[in-house]
């Protein structure tokens, strides 16, 4: 198994080994340096968050590793988990190191249930090399990790979501802040970072910032992995710097006929082919890592119907831009597809989408009408005035 | 329910209370392992599991209707979710969603009369790469065919129950 050979290349726990010798913000320092940015997709300074947390009065601190991965399109945590647990393992023990957390959870969502037994395996393992338990390496800092398995929600990727699910709630975010790394799990210091974040911090400790800041751009530091699906001809994993443009990803993946790519999954945007010459990065194109391609054949009210329908199963219900919002943008949708829609409700519902990004209260209602607004900005012209015949559907 | 059966699900209960915990963090780990055994979640367990936990049972239900693979509804044995979301749908999900309900009889959200089979809707399911892809209980299929339907159904039959199937490991190519 190689899937992702920068990771492969890694020597196993040197990037543990060398922050054993470092102090606490020696270690935030180094992190910092590299500009890491959080790879699930919002892109917060992992360096930051660290340093949030570590600043912090508790008498108790948590690392929380999210791997609740439910980003339509995205795969690549999943992967990383079957082939690289040690090293998303290594980059916790890192991150308690330091910030001063005894406790680390890992939350593995539902889906992932036949990924446990082997994750057990290795965390078993950790423990008996001494990496994991009371003293780990023989230093005087106790470090173990459990695994908590999610329940089947999207939701509870939400930072704060996650959250209330292990402390047995329904999985609503929360206000913020106060931010978890402040008021988090059963009220203490918390860090919660991606699968993906926690893996490259080990490899920064290893190979230093200088080495990641030497991949991507100047803001968008380092590799990232994507988890690449859709109308190509090789849909699987695959890692490139940040920066990259749509086009030379697709020429990688075989599929640069596509009309259009989705980056960053449903919450993501609708890329149309006029466009392939922007970059994935955090200044242009935000990614958690997900690319989804849609061949010359994809109609795209279909795949907006099919992200609506997601959203709609997935909000939480909790506030009503979201709720409400969802619907109504999948019932356009529909009228759409049945060519019953006039130019004034097509704008009304595009305000509506953009009420719904100001006023949601999560990432998900704010992210959700996304796709929505690109596909009415860039194929305007195929959406209106449907016929539909009686023979289908 | 009969006198017996609640007498052992509750004293299971107690003895998965005592094992994690008798605080709310063990919630939902709880309605997990009950769900896992019973397919079901019902008002008894639910009351027992409040109690347990020192809450109120309308909190135990507002928790476990919150998640897709909690909820109070009799499951079957096998509880087979088919992922509806976007690459899977791309690779013709529709086809084998057509062909489950016609070897099962039974549209998605039904359970079999037999109470073997529970046919469910996945939202994506990290399988992007391979899709269509379906789970049966906690194992994944990739890159299903409506002719490989039949096959999955029938292992899942010639098992003896969950249990048989858990330890089993099926990953069809």
């Amino acid at each position: 198994m190689n899937s992702i050979p920068t990771f492969s290349s890694m020597t196993p726990e040197a990037g543990l080994k060398k922050a054993m010798e470092l102090s606490r913000p020696d270690i935030i320092a180094e992190i910092s340096a590299s500009n890491l940015k959080g790879r699930g997709g919002a892109g917060f300074p992992t360096g930051v968050k660290w340093n949030f947390a570590a600043s912090a009065h508790a008498d108790r601190k948590y690392i929380v590793c999210n791997a609740d991965e439910g980003e339509p399109g995205t795969f690549k945590d999943r992967v990383i988990l079957q082939e690289y647990a040690d090293l998303v393992f290594e980059g916790m023990t890192i991150a308690a190191k330091a910030v001063g957390a005894k406790e680390g959870i890992l939350f593995l969502r539902g889906e992932y249930t036949y990924l446990r037994p082997h994750l057990e395996a290795v965390l078993q393992r950790r423990r008996e090399a001494k990496l994991l338990g009371p003293e780990v390496l023989g230093a005087v800092f106790p470090f173990d990790i459990r695994i908590f398995m999610g329940a089947g929600a999207y939701i509870c990727g939400e930072e704060t979501a996650l959250i209330e699910c292990i402390e047995g709630f329904r999985g609503e975010p929360r206000n913020r802040p106060p931010f978890p790394v402040n008021t988090g799990f059963l009220g203490r210091p918390s860090v919660v970072n991606n699968v993906e974040t926690l893996a490259w911090a080990a490899c920064i400790l290893q190979r230093g910032a200088d080495w990641f800041k030497s991949h991507g751009t100047e803001k968008s530091t380092g590799i990232k992995i994507f988890s690449v699906s859709g109308d190509c001809e090789k849909p699987g994993i695959y890692e490139f710097p940040l920066g990259i443009s749509v086009l030379e990803l697709l020429k990688k993946v075989g599929g640069e006929h596509a009309r259009a790519v989705q980056i960053g999954g449903a919450s993501g945007l609708c890329v149309p082919a006029s466009e392939f010459h922007r970059a994935i990065a955090f200044e242009d194109i935000p990614t958690g890592g997900s690319v989804i391609v849609f061949g010359p054949q994809r109609d795209m009210l279909e795949v907006l119907h099919n992200f609506l329908e997601f959203f709609v199963d997935e909000s939480c219900g909790q506030c009503t831009p979201c709720r409400l919002g969802n619907r109504k943008l999948l019932e356009g949708v529909e009228m759409l597809q049945a060519g019953t829609c006039s130019m004034t409700y097509l704008r009304e519902l595009c305000a509506l989408g953009e009420s719904m990004q100001l006023a949601s209260k999560c990432g998900l209602g704010q992210s959700s009408p996304s796709a929505f607004l690109s596909v009415v900005k860039h194929f305007r012209d195929e959406l209106m005035g449907r016929v539909t015949l009686p023979t289908h559907g | 329910m009969l006198m017996t059966e609640r007498d052992r699900l509750a004293k299971e209960i107690k003895a998965l209370a005592d094992r994690l915990g008798h605080n709310r963090t063990s919630l939902v780990p709880m309605l997990q392992e009950v769900k896992r055994k019973y397919h079901r979640l019902d008002s008894y367990a639910m009351q027992v599991i409040a109690d347990e936990v020192g809450i109120h049972p309308v909190e135990v239900h507002s928790v476990a209707s919150f998640y897709a693979f909690l909820g109070d509804h009799q499951q079957g044995k096998f509880v087979i979710r088919l992922c509806r979301t976007i690459s899977c749908d791309m690779r013709d999900k529709d086809r084998v969603a057509r062909q489950l309900e016609n070897d099962l009889n039974i549209t998605f959200g039904q359970t079999t009369p037999d109470g073997k089979f529970t046919l469910e809707w996945a939202n994506c399911m990290g399988m992007c790469d391979q899709g269509p892809a379906l789970l049966v209980n906690n194992h994944v299929f990739t890159k299903v065919t409506p002719e490989q339907v039949h096959e999955i159904l029938e292992e899942c039959r010639s098992a003896f129950g969950q249990h048989a199937m858990e330890r089993k490991e099926v990953h069809l190519a």
